[in-house]
């Protein structure tokens, strides 16, 4: 995967406090995020590339792979969630 | 319905108002069109912002009418996003300045969705029923410059479908990011409008491949969605995810409806957020309750396969082509039903079609004040 993620123009990813969980807001809906994929899409600031982004992970969570955050990245960006620069 | 687990609501269409500058004769707002007197002040839609978001709704749709045409548009947006809402606006783009644009976006305006009613200015003024469409252009740059996401969304009938490569190029050249083509749904004026509206079989059908071919063309920069014309479909729309299931309307007077169209529906005792808190309206009421989850199913739909997938269609569709709410939507192929929608089909005239009867306000006459326009007959 080319370059370093980062939230689509007019995604925003917040913290709803009704349902107690992360959210993606853009403007055809809503997504409920699972704690993996908030974690990462935290650390989509355009400017961290994957293997960055799993490195950071590791720090807060074990045995992240660069695979896994691979992964959760091309499952976001199918749902036009994040994008690459 | 009490074996149904409900939700909170993710999104709040919020009709500020009914008025607009606009006659577009597909207009999905209904014939009985709230006057201003009637409208919600600034300090009561600011409570219904705070209730819904204490109710868990995310996202906000302001839309009208011409949202822009209330003064208190600025002050509500603020309201919304700092409730940590994602702000819709939901605009035909006349009175969308740069000023007003930018001030909106500090405010925490997220996104615009422009609507656009043909491809080139004459025949986009005569649906529009005014000039427009030159200003609409100029919307879409003003949004462009804010850099926001812009969102074009074209109704598409009888008097525009032939223009659909067009609509996309334009749509390409206003450097939307997404596109929606949506057929139109026959509520309110379009109902009304429904026989000059409706599109030969030959237009959408050459109109598919064309968005089929753009679609993948434009993957990655501009996202295409086609909303298909129901009627020729086999099965009906998954309408709303579900009655009551994830979003709510708020017309201009109050009224909370569980979708946009849903006042057609005469025998819906509809409440109101000047008489009901709206937690409950949206947790406790008759009219929210009447069509949740499955349990007002009949057959067909009670025992098919598919629904979980369509919810059974639009229940305001099934009262107004059936008079009843609680029957399997008539553009079912598995209705027994189905023929009143195959009769309006066939009705459908090879020429001569109907005027329009453009959009306006219904001032205490019995008939709307009709301007007519041929644009219908093309
Ligand atoms: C009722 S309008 C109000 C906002 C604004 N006046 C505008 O037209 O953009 C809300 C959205 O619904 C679309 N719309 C209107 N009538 C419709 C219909 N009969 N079927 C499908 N969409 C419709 C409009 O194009 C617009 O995007
Ligand atoms: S669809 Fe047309 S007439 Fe209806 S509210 Fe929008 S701009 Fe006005
Ligand atoms: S019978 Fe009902 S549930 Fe089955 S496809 Fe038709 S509308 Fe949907």
């Amino acid at each position: 995967m080319p370059g370093k993620p980062r939230l689509r123009r007019g995604v925003r990813l917040t913290f709803d406090r009704t349902r107690d969980t992360h959210v993606l807001l853009f403007p055809e809906g809503v997504l409920m995020p699972n704690a993996t994929a908030a974690a990462v899409l935290e650390l989509c600031d355009g400017s961290s590339d994957v293997g960055e982004i799993a490195e950071k992970l590791r720090a807060r969570f074990r045995g992240v792979r660069d695979q896994d955050v691979a992964d959760v990245l091309a499952r976001l960006e199918t749902r036009r969630v994040v994008e690459w620069t | 319905m009490n074996d149904v687990t409900v939700e909170p609501p993710l999104g709040m269409l919020a009709e500020l108002t009914h008025r607009c500058p606009l006659h577009c004769p597909y207009c999905s707002n209904p014939l009985e069109l709230a006057a201003k007197r009637d409208e919600l002040t600034t300090a009561e839609w600011l409570d219904v912002l705070d209730a819904a978001r204490d109710l868990g709704v995310l996202q906000v749709h302001m839309s009208g009418g011409e949202p822009l045409l209330r003064p208190d548009l600025p002050e509500l947006v603020t309201r919304a996003a700092d409730l940590g809402c994602y702000v819709n606006l939901v605009t035909s783009g006349l009175g969308l300045t740069a000023a007003r644009l930018a001030d909106l976006v500090d405010r925490g305006l997220a996104h615009v969705q422009l609507s656009v009613q043909a491809a080139d200015a004459t025949r986009a003024d005569q649906i529009a029923g005014a000039k427009a469409h030159s200003r609409k252009i100029d919307a879409a740059a003003v949004v462009r410059e804010a850099g926001l996401p812009l969102s074009v969304n074209v109704v598409l009938h009888r008097a525009n479908h032939d223009q659909v490569a067009a609509l996309i190029d334009l749509a390409e050249r206003m450097g939307a990011d997404r596109l929606e083509l949506a057929n139109t749904q026959y509520y309110g004026w379009a109902l009304r409008n429904r026989a000059a509206l409706m599109p030969t079989p030959e237009q959408l059908a050459a109109a598919e491949p064309i968005v089929r071919a753009a679609t993948e063309r434009l993957r990655g920069r501009m996202e295409i969605v086609y909303v298909v014309a129901d009627y020729y479909e086999r099965f009906p729309k998954p309408c709303m995810y579900g009655w009551g299931a994830r979003q709510l309307t708020v017309a201009p007077n109050g009224d909370v409806l569980p979708c946009p169209a849903a006042s057609v529906i005469t025998t819906l005792p509809v409440e109101n957020v000047r008489t009901r808190p709206l937690r409950e309206i949206w947790y406790d009421s008759v009219s929210f309750g009447a069509f949740r989850g499955e349990g007002w199913m009949r057959d067909p739909c009670r025992t098919c396969d598919r629904r979980a997938l369509d919810y059974g269609g639009c229940r305001c569709q099934a009262f107004m082509l059936t008079g009843d709410a609680a029957a399997t939507d008539p553009v079912c192929s598995r209705s027994p039903q189905r023929p009143v929608v195959d009769a309006i089909l066939a009705a459908q005239p090879e020429a001569d079609v109907p005027d329009f009867v453009m959009r306006a306000p219904t001032v205490a006459r019995a008939e709307p004040s009709r301007t007519q326009t041929r644009a219908g007959s093309r």
